[in-house]
């Protein structure tokens, strides 16, 4: 077991990289401004980490890796605030905590609500890093095995992983996969040199602007979408109890023991395959939870439980999503795309290679993901004032403000104004999205690998003289594949169907 | 026949658009075989199957009760839309400081209950703002005016 053995090192070169004076400011200012943003209504870790990316072209690579990771998950710390305090999900993967957290605060019990999200958020991320500790090296080692039909049989299963994991129809989602693929195929294939897709435009030589997608769908489209319903009024039912007490009492603690460990272990699992994220955790964990407590009818009226088990699970998962990603350069989803985008930028090729040739980036990221975690509990708690003073700022004022961050932060990226007009297409585009209820998540996913599966296809098919079935005569491969497969057939029947369509129900007043 | 779900009718119309197109396009670019890939390969297959989902999803729209689509807020649709775009147009043609008042104004328009002089003193403090983080700490590198 050399990964353990090496643990210790290999986290005390983490440490040492991570707590110097600058990243350890850097990690503060991340998690900082990642809370802030969170709390505003609409910006999830998807836009916000798009918003602030600019912010980071000028910092070195180590302190560029650690702030962003700090802003993700600010934003999702940020959003288990706001559905406590006033009932209002920052992102989707909060809505549950929504339930049983929002009712806790309207009996006067705001305090505990928070210290345990905080708690088991804090316990999941510790577990979550110490298993990309463990894992990271391993799983590198194999993926420096991996050839083109193993790359391309896991990509598939991510997108098809994330297709059934997303909310709404699933064969929506899956169109939704292929017109992101097809996105991801715009700008000059690299072996004819040909333009694909582009309108005789110059500007989209180099493909379509992740950030452009990004921020289209995600920030230029949820304000609209906030237009529509004028969510100055309704939703915002803001708490002017005071919040007295914040410490949960010892029955609290003992009663959310249970639900955040094992939401840190749903968590775990969905955050690891790629494709699954935060919010099917969440909901998973809800579930599991309001199932084995013996108290089943308080759930919904402010069981402390349906809080610590999600806020456990989302954070567990959104910590454990880096897996995939440091160890295989395949993001599990569009945050993390973001992420192997700002390597990128950094001038550092993702993949498995990034452990041995820049183990301090690796380690120290690492390390700062546990330091940024224990800075949110520090940080948070006293800081509740703060963010509920935010929230009483109207939207007119604050939807200006997110814009001007939105246009300032596509802009920078290339310095081009039609990175700008773009945005609006894709804006009104993820706007139509919504209204013909189409979940955009897996289309960015599959946009960023677009590319990649294209490639790795082209290669495979080239190795084996365009016999497809080298798919399933390689047993990595054909393990992706089939499982692939499996989790389509198991979704289509009806049983299993009908549950998933119950898991992913909006709980009423969420 | 009566279209018992408009969201799922209407999806679908727009992936077999979607799909129709990129095979269209597509068929400008050489097929190749599948040992050689040429360009037009994987589109052109993800573009079928695009148009199969899409009849697959329209279909269902028959079939599924929906919620239906809404009203679309054709107010805000535009105005923010054309502020974005003055920005982008405006940020290498008149500098950072008109552009950005000009879209913060236009875009706060858009808003319920839009007050003018808020509108004003919010576009103000943004730019104070944004001058202050992005051109001065984060040296990022725009023109002020119209002039360098």
């Amino acid at each position: 077991m050399d990964s353990f053995a090496a643990l210790l090192p290999n986290l005390a070169l983490g440490f040492q990289t991570a707590v110097s004076l600058q990243n350890l400011t850097y990690c503060f200012i991340g998690v900082f401004v990642g809370t802030l943003v969170g709390v505003l209504p609409g910006v999830g870790p998807l836009a916000a980490i798009a918003m602030l990316l600019p912010a980071t072209f000028n910092l070195p690579p180590v302190g560029a890796l650690i702030m962003l990771a700090g802003i993700y998950y600010g934003t999702q710390y940020g959003g288990s605030t706001t559905s406590i305090l006033v009932n209002l999900p920052g992102e989707s993967a909060s809505v549950v905590t929504c339930l049983d957290g929002y009712q806790m605060a309207k009996n006067g019990r705001a305090g505990p609500a928070l210290a345990i999200a905080a708690i088991g958020s804090f316990f999941a991320g510790t577990v979550g890093t110490l298993l990309i500790a463990l894992a990271g090296p391993p799983l590198a080692e194999v993926a420096l095995k991996f050839g083109a039909p193993e790359y391309f049989s896991l990509m598939s299963m991510g997108l098809i992983a994330s297709a059934v994991l997303a909310s709404g129809s699933m064969l929506k989602a899956i169109a939704m996969i292929f017109l992101g693929l097809l996105f991801g195929i715009v700008g000059t294939d690299v072996n004819s040199g040909m333009s694909r897709y582009t309108f005789g435009m110059s500007g989209l030589a180099d493909g379509l602007s992740f950030v452009v997608v990004a921020m289209g769908l995600f920030g230029f489209a949820e304000i609209l979408n906030n237009m529509e319903k004028g969510s100055d009024a309704a939703g915002r039912e803001l708490l002017t109890k005071k919040i007295d007490h914040l410490y949960p009492t010892m029955r609290d603690l003992k009663v959310s023991v249970g639900p955040i460990v094992r939401g840190t272990a749903i968590g775990a699992f969905f955050g690891t395959l790629p494709g699954a994220g935060p919010t099917i955790s969440a909901f998973s964990s809800y579930a599991m939870e309001k199932k084995m407590a013996k108290n089943p009818e308080e759930f919904g009226k402010g069981a402390i439980q349906g809080v610590a088990g999600p806020e456990s699970a989302n954070n567990a998962a959104a910590q454990c999503a880096f897996i995939p990603t440091l160890t295989l350069g395949i993001p599990g989803s569009g945050t993390m795309a973001l992420m192997l985008g700002a390597l990128t930028i950094q001038g550092i090729a993702p993949g498995p290679q990034v452990m041995t040739q820049r183990p301090d980036l690796f380690w120290g990221l690492i390390a700062s993901m546990w330091i940024g975690n224990a800075m949110l509990v520090i940080l948070n708690l006293p800081l509740i004032g703060l963010w509920v003073k935010i929230l009483q700022v109207p939207y007119r004022i604050l939807f200006p403000a997110i814009l001007t961050f939105m246009a300032i932060g596509v802009y920078s990226v290339n310095n081009l104004d039609l990175d700008i007009y773009m945005t609006v297409f894709f804006g009104l585009m993820g706007y139509v999205f919504m209204k013909l209820k189409c979940e955009p998540a897996p289309l960015i996913l599959a946009f960023v690998l677009g590319p990649l599966m294209e490639e790795n296809l082209r290669r495979a098919l080239l190795i084996s003289r365009g016999d497809p079935t080298v798919f399933f005569t390689r047993p990595i491969s054909a393990v992706f594949l089939g499982l692939t497969i499996l989790l389509l057939v198991v979704m289509v029947l009806p049983a299993v169907r009908k549950k998933r369509e119950v898991a992913f129900q909006e709980p009423p007043g969420a | 026949m009566k279209i018992t779900s408009q969201e799922d009718f209407w999806a679908g119309i727009m992936f077999i658009a979607f799909g129709a197109l990129a095979i269209f396009i597509a068929s400008d670019y050489p097929y190749g075989t599948a040992a050689r890939m040429g360009p037009g390969y994987f589109p052109t297959w993800i573009g079928i199957v695009m148009v199969i989902l899409g009849l697959m999803i329209a279909v269902s729209g028959f079939r599924v009760q929906g919620q239906g689509i809404g009203k679309w807020p054709w107010k805000a649709m535009i105005l923010i839309s054309l502020a974005f775009i003055f920005f982008g147009w405006a940020i290498d043609n008149l500098g950072f400081i008109i552009a950005l008042f000009v879209m913060v104004t236009l875009a706060a328009m858009a808003g319920r209950d839009y007050r003018w002089l808020e509108a004003g003193i919010v576009a103000i403090v943004l730019i104070i703002g944004s001058w202050a983080l992005f051109i001065k700490a984060l040296e990022l590198s725009f023109p002020l005016w119209w002039w360098r």
